[in-house]
């Protein structure tokens, strides 16, 4: 019983944007109940390698700690997830932490997701009714569309979709299926459609919804369980009838 | 259209690949299965589909200039994909996968096949019948190209059926894509049985 149990942790770090990644290995003291954020702040707090060498602490990102913010996703022993909601007990160890390799590195465990907030304002991802006098109340939400969009609000731009998505990558300037569903969320609300050409037109820009080839993995590996190739399929049928009104003309194309 | 090139022209290849190619891929081989019911009967169908009037301009508007576009951008989207199947094995991406490979063995399949047929018969080297296509399957190499070519162009065509009915928006609900993915896989087999069966006989006599 004198003997501490250890947890193995082998990190995929990179000292900065531009250097080379390197595997380093630790092994970190076992607490019930661990989470892999817990794993890491272990690390943080005396950072050793398995070698007993000193090291400089592996940097991460993280924010609600509670699988809503999509701040510190990473893949964990082959599969992109958040670490918070990573319980050790439940993985296999040695435990591998990669960064998610769509996004640049910045340091570490850090990726930048940039091209996922980019890709939110290609798509005009809100609803805008800033104006200079008070708009009254806005139209109502029939529930039952209300509880499908619902789910799709649930999306905390945590990359996992875009890392699992094939056609996603530093070939294509596809913006992948978080940002198509986004659209469709804020063309479901009854003020936001009152913009939903515009953010069809989004849609229809390059990198926009045909980078989709149906690889469906989105679906499979969303952390919130979204519907992204109903939402894929939606926008598909969405931005056809809108181009169709553009070319033919129409009276309802705004 | 204009300020939209990429998506357009993505639509267009999905379009493309149904209407026309698909349904000349599907008429051409219930075409070819004349042969079965002996070779006076395919060379009939084969001359009644070589006599057509403004022959060449079905054949440009509606096989070459179709195919051309629909394989060029194919082969890069072929390029700009990374794909992922030992990381994620789901059957989608399978298919995904399957459909980037079929369109590429398809590609060199079709090269060679319009080569040795479509362009010796418009050089004068072949005649158009049966009699062609037996020197050519009864090459035991050749009737297996032409079997791994056949079904590599079906499967690319059913699979290339169901993205259709996604990429569309038709089939928008879990369910009824799943539901294309029956139906599509019995238009693979259906229409890969036409094909074969033809090679068959065009092989063995049977």
């Amino acid at each position: 019983m004198a003997e501490q149990k250890t947890v193995k942790f082998i990190i995929t770090r990179q000292d900065s944007p531009d250097s080379a990644p390197y595997e380093e290995t630790f092994n970190v003291p076992y607490r019930k109940n661990m989470n892999v954020i817990s794993g890491l702040m272990a690390i943080r707090e005396n950072p050793v390698n398995a070698n007993g060498e000193k090291t400089t602490p592996v940097y991460w990102d993280m924010n609600c700690l509670e699988e809503v913010c999509g701040a510190c996703s990473m893949v964990i022993n082959g599969t992109a997830r958040q670490s918070c909601a990573a319980l050790v007990d439940e993985l296999e160890q040695p435990i591998r932490l990669e960064p998610m390799s769509t996004f640049p590195v910045v340091r570490d465990l850090i990726i930048d997701r940039e091209r996922m907030f980019d890709a939110l304002k290609q798509v005009k991802a809100w609803i805008p009714i800033d104006g200079t006098h008070d708009l009254g109340p806005g139209p109502r939400m029939p529930e039952k569309k209300r509880q499908w969009a619902y789910e799709l609000s649930k999306c905390m731009t945590c990359g996992v979709c875009l890392e699992a998505c094939p056609n996603v990558n530093d070939k294509s300037d596809f913006i992948g299926p978080a940002a198509i569903s986004q659209a469709r969320l804020f063309n479901a609300h009854p003020t936001g459609e009152m913009n939903a050409s515009e953010r069809l037109e989004g849609l229809m820009e390059d990198g926009g919804v045909t980078g989709c080839g149906n690889a469906q993995n989105c679906v499979q590996v969303c952390p919130k369980g979204i519907p992204l190739t109903t939402s894929i399929a939606a926008m598909n049928r969405a931005t056809n009838i809108q181009s169709f009104k553009n070319f033919f003309g129409s009276d309802n194309a705004h | 259209m204009a300020e939209h090139r990429e998506y357009f022209y993505r639509r267009l290849h999905s379009l493309l690949g149904v209407i026309p190619i698909g349904i000349f891929l599907i008429q051409h081989l219930v075409v070819n299965h004349f042969a079965v019911y002996g070779p006076e009967s395919f060379n009939k169908a084969a001359s009644f589909m070589h006599d057509l009037p403004f022959r060449i301009v079905l054949e440009t508007v509606i096989i070459f200039l179709p195919i051309l576009f629909h394989a060029i951008l194919g082969v890069y989207i072929v390029f700009v994909t990374r794909n992922n199947i030992k990381r994620y094995g789901f059957f989608r991406n399978w298919m995904f996968y399957l459909q980037r490979v079929t369109g590429i063995i398809t590609l060199i399949f079709i090269s060679w096949h319009v080569w040795e047929t479509r362009v010796q018969i418009g050089l004068g080297n072949a005649d158009l019948d049966y009699s062609l296509m037996e020197s050519i399957l009864t090459n035991p190499f050749m009737f297996w190209f032409y079997v791994v070519g056949v079904i590599s162009t079906v499967f690319h065509f059913a699979n290339g059926l169901w993205s259709f009915m996604v990429s569309w928006g038709f089939a928008q609900s879990p369910r009824s894509q799943k539901i294309v993915t029956y139906a599509t896989l019995i238009v693979f087999l259906a229409v890969s049985y036409i094909g074969i069966r033809s090679l068959i006989t065009f092989a063995y006599g049977v």
